[in-house]
């Protein structure tokens, strides 16, 4: 089943039918539907006046599930083994689903993850499986009515993993999925929930790719957490669309007294991107939030974080950092609210931004609403220039234009991208040295 | 080695380097000095090849090669190497990966070699880890572009008055690292620090005075 075109009931009805969902996640969609219809496009967001629904490739049905490699046909094998897939899982992954498109079609959790009774199904499978514990955080954490694409989301999702870490667990190795998009004028919708029960801890990474197009394709998936009491979660998002995506990503945890969330997010590709990863800090909870992108010729990117701090002692510290080369335009769009009550909260804020060219652009929307009087916010925003002097210092040393590009990224780049797991980190350092040397002016 | 003939050098639409007619072989340090703003550095960064400075009249030469429309990395390349006298900071790169890289050899016996030549210069194998030129004194940017003069191997040196504001010893160290440069290299060492014009009392001086080669001999 493949369908193009026209967001309408008779769709949505299908793809609830297709996934044998029970009647509250129908209606579910349906009325996310009705908010779609309802609201109107968010003013402040540049490129996706480009995105004609009415021409993409909505939802497209992959019937293909594979728990080995060597199940899957060779053309959507060859799609992971270029990736490096399939080895990467082997040396250091406890589980790993992959999309393609619309629908998740590899998924292993290696038995020491089911041995201690963690869950990690594609979405699908949970809903029919643990359909009361999915539906008690599915759509709570980022509500449809969030905003007008969170609501398209809602009503079209599809694919996209669900874990459950059980009370004092604690995983050690992160568990990863992959989404793929390989086709152009397509849009992937899908949904990722990760609960982490009272004490337990995990590490979930995000890896986007996508083959280059002539056209674009449309990206608006959604990842809610629920971090419980005592509890961790690491979330990390590699991000490296092709350069014809448009990347519309939300991300939202809740996290509970005591509890912690790092958001770590990794934009190199997509052509425009819109990543605000939020949260919502009751007691004593901690958040980290790391954005870090680079905008190429003609790119547009925007990240940012929304940090809600509700309880007393609360913690938060957002890094964004950002490198604009060609006329590719970064902007940090922030949101720090500290409600009255939430005493003693502590928040700092950095936000550095690279600008290489005279035509790179750098803009900064930090927005705080502090109601609270005990609380500690600090803020600092720096912009700083690739000069003359050090690319001739750089060129001096032998290395090109591009090399010394690449080589002044890296480096600004060096702190954040240390939070990224060594193996990532390294595939990193070399998409970063080819993008420079392929594609900027 | 390097040939500079007739070269007329401008920065903002103003001449600096007036006629300047230079030669430095191999096995041999050529000393420039004179007053500030005499055209020196210019020289030495046009040599290097500066997009800032533009080359309206002469050619630079370089084993026999016309280089004076090369790019600097080129120019790198085919064995030129400037200490930069004030030279920029880079956040985040690492001065140990930095030189790796530029050598073009990351294998442990280049490591070693690097190591060698920080405990030469005296700089701490600790600086392998900070960042390029950041946070790092005047003194310590100094030794480490010797350092790179003396790691990276090329034929043609430039050293644009690496011996102004360190002291003495220092001055002493650089100099007796330069007599074994020569070994294998040619040196145009540009200063106006009176030590170093005395302890090279026996190479060839050049000196410069408003742009232009005043008094050329030993």
């Amino acid at each position: 089943m493949r369908t193009v075109g026209k967001v309408e009931r008779s769709l949505v009805e299908e793809i609830s039918r297709k996934k044998g969902e029970p009647e509250w996640m129908r209606q579910l969609r349906l009325q996310s539907l009705e908010l779609f219809e309802k609201m109107r496009d968010p003013v402040w967001i540049k490129g996706i006046d480009e995105v004609d629904l009415d021409k993409l490739v909505l939802y497209e049905d992959v019937e293909v599930r594979a728990d080995k490699w060597e199940e899957l046909p060779d053309e959507i094998r060859r799609f992971y083994e270029e990736l490096n897939l399939p080895e990467m899982e082997k040396k250091f992954l406890a589980g790993l689903s992959t999309s393609f498109d619309s629908e998740i079609v590899y998924s292993r959790a290696k038995e020491m993850l089911e041995e201690r009774g963690v869950i990690m199904l594609p979405m699908e499978e949970a809903v029919r499986r643990y359909p009361e514990m999915v539906r008690k955080y599915f759509g709570r954490v980022f509500p449809p009515a969030t905003h007008k694409y969170a609501a398209l989301h809602y009503a079209l999702w599809s694919g996209g993993v669900f874990v459950y870490v059980p009370k004092n667990v604690k995983i050690e190795f992160p568990v990863e999925a992959f989404f793929l998009i390989s086709s152009e004028m397509f849009a992937q919708f899908e949904h990722s929930l990760i609960v982490v029960d009272e004490g337990a801890s995990i590490h979930f990474i995000e890896g986007c790719s996508s083959p280059q197009f002539r056209k674009f394709s449309f990206h608006d998936g959604v990842v809610e957490a629920y971090v419980h009491k005592n509890a961790h979660l690491k979330f990390t998002t590699v991000q490296n669309w092709s350069r014809d995506i448009i990347n519309f990503n939300n991300k939202r945890a809740i996290v509970e007294e005591n509890g912690s969330v790092e958001w770590v997010e990794g934009a190199f590709g997509s052509k425009a991107s819109f990543v605000y990863p939020s949260v919502t800090l009751q007691k004593n909870a901690r958040a980290r939030v790391t954005n870090f992108s680079i905008s190429h010729q003609g790119e547009w990117k925007e990240s940012g974080s929304k940090v809600f701090h509700l309880g007393e002692g609360s913690r938060s510290t957002v890094i964004s950092k950002t490198i604009s080369t060609g006329d590719g335009v970064s902007v940090y769009r922030g949101l720090l609210r500290i409600n009255k009550g939430a005493k003693h909260a502590f928040s700092a804020i950095s936000c550095d931004s690279l600008l290489m060219d005279e035509e790179s652009k750098t803009f900064t929307y930090p927005h705080n609403q502090i109601e609270e009087e005990t609380a500690r916010v600090s803020y600092e925003a720096t912009t700083s220039f690739l000069t003359e002097e050090q690319m001739f210092y750089m060129n001096s040393r032998g290395l090109d234009e591009d090399a010394a590009k690449a080589m002044i990224a890296l480096g600004f780049l060096s702190d954040v991208v240390a939070e990224l797991p060594p193996e990532y980190s390294a595939v990193f350092r070399k998409v970063l040295e080819y993008d420079f040397r392929g594609s900027v002016g | 080695m390097l040939r500079v003939e007739d070269l007329h050098a401008w920065i903002e639409g103003k001449e600096i380097v007036k006629g300047v007619d230079l030669e430095v072989n191999k096995r041999e340090i050529v000393v420039v000095t004179g007053p500030n703003g005499s055209g020196k550095s210019t020289l030495a960064r046009t040599i290097m090849g500066d997009p800032k400075v533009e080359v309206k009249e002469g050619s630079i030469i370089f084993k026999g090669e016309d280089i004076t429309d090369l790019p600097p990395e080129e120019r790198f390349e085919r064995g030129i190497f400037l200490t930069f006298q004030v030279p920029p900071e880079f956040e985040g790169v690492k001065i140990g990966e930095f030189l790796m890289k530029v050598k073009g050899r990351e294998d442990l016996e280049t490591l070693k070699e690097l190591k060698e030549i920080f405990r030469r210069v005296g700089l701490k194998e600790e600086f392998l880890f900070r960042e390029l030129h950041r946070g790092l004194s005047g003194g310590e940017r100094k030794r480490l572009e010797l350092a790179q003069a003396l790691f990276l191997g090329k034929d043609m040196i430039i050293l644009d008055e690496i011996d102004s504001g360190v002291d003495i010893e220092s001055v002493e160290m650089m100099i007796s690292i330069l007599k074994d440069l020569k070994k294998r290299a040619g040196i145009l060492y540009i200063t106006h620090n009176p030590l170093t014009l005395k302890l090279l009392e026996d190479e060839r001086i050049i000196r410069m005075k408003e742009g232009r080669v005043v008094e050329n001999g030993r």
